[in-house]
């Protein structure tokens, strides 16, 4: 296996916020703790609008582990970037060195108290016993222990998102590019309904 | 006489290898080293039995790394909708 990744194809995300949704259920994150968000450009403008998903992005060489104080960092396996909650100051580094912005700091309190930092953990919980409940609380759904791939990607309406060994969503992407065309023909009536040639004759007497 | 002068001497000679040695030039360039994980170990995803998880069709021989992947990969090869469209 190579690495586990997240690709988000710009012409298909809608700006559903499903995956957002999902990441919040499945992994309980606490109020004002975003581990993923949906970004749009030219919003409203026809044609012209993008949206994409974007959370940790699990980078092969990640600067959030360059810069940790504390070396809370590390890469599983599969290429999962995870970090340990009991080593972690809280310092904020790794946000600024992030440049996603994955890194969140849950506040609690009047006067900004920030806490330990949350990220997206590609559904891969941390450094806690497998699917127990002290790794729930802490880093949330371990979907891969489960043979599952993260919630976000896995419930995706128009499979914008995609999640998994990289190799094999480069092969999904490419493949969906190839067929799908480029420039106008990703969008509209035709893409959307089929076009007039490739509809099937409807048999005689059925209702239209 | 002399003693004194020579314990003088002797006692100059001190302080002024002491004074000397606190001027000695240091390299000041900072060399950056990487940084090991100090946390807690993980266990492997692999290692879990997957009878234990409920709702999932994903099925390996538990502590098989290669079995894990082509499960993982199965369930990967799902979100390519063109292969249950065609």
């Amino acid at each position: 296996m190579a690495r586990m990744k997240f690709l988000c194809d710009a012409e298909r995300c809608i700006e559903c916020n499903g995956c957002v949704t999902a990441c919040k259920n499945e992994n309980e994150v606490p109020w004002g703790v975003n581990r993923r968000r949906v970004v749009t450009i030219n919003d409203g403008v026809i044609g012209a609008e993008k949206s994409i998903s974007v959370a940790c992005m699990h980078c092969s060489d990640a600067p959030c582990m360059a810069v940790c104080p504390v070396d809370c960092f590390y890469r599983t396996d599969e290429g999962v970037v995870l970090h340990d909650k009991d080593l972690c100051i809280g310092c904020g580094y790794c946000f600024y060195a992030c440049p996603f912005g994955a890194p969140q700091f849950p506040q609690a309190g009047a006067f900004g108290l920030r806490g330990k930092m949350d990220k997206c953990t590609f559904c891969a919980g941390g450094p806690e016993k497998d699917l127990s409940k002290e790794e729930f609380s802490k880093y949330g759904s371990n979907r891969l222990a489960q043979g599952k791939l993260p919630a976000c990607a896995e419930m995706c309406s128009t499979k914008a998102l995609l999640a998994g060994d990289s190799d094999v969503i480069s092969d999904i992407y490419r493949t969906r590019v190839l067929k799908r065309g480029k420039g106008s023909e990703v969008w509209g009536w035709g893409t959307a309904y089929g076009k007039p040639d490739q509809q099937k004759a409807a048999p005689a007497g059925a209702k239209s | 006489m002399r003693t004194a002068r020579k314990l003088i001497l002797a006692g100059a000679a001190v302080v002024l290898a002491m004074g000397l040695a606190a001027c000695g030039e240091r390299d000041q360039v900072t060399v950056y080293k990487q940084g090991k994980y100090q946390g807690k170990p993980d266990t492997k995803p692999w290692e879990n039995d997957p009878g234990t998880s409920l709702y999932t069709t994903s099925k390996w021989n538990q502590g098989d790394k290669s079995s894990w992947e082509s499960a993982v990969k199965t369930r990967n090869l799902a979100q390519n909708e063109y292969n249950r469209a065609e």
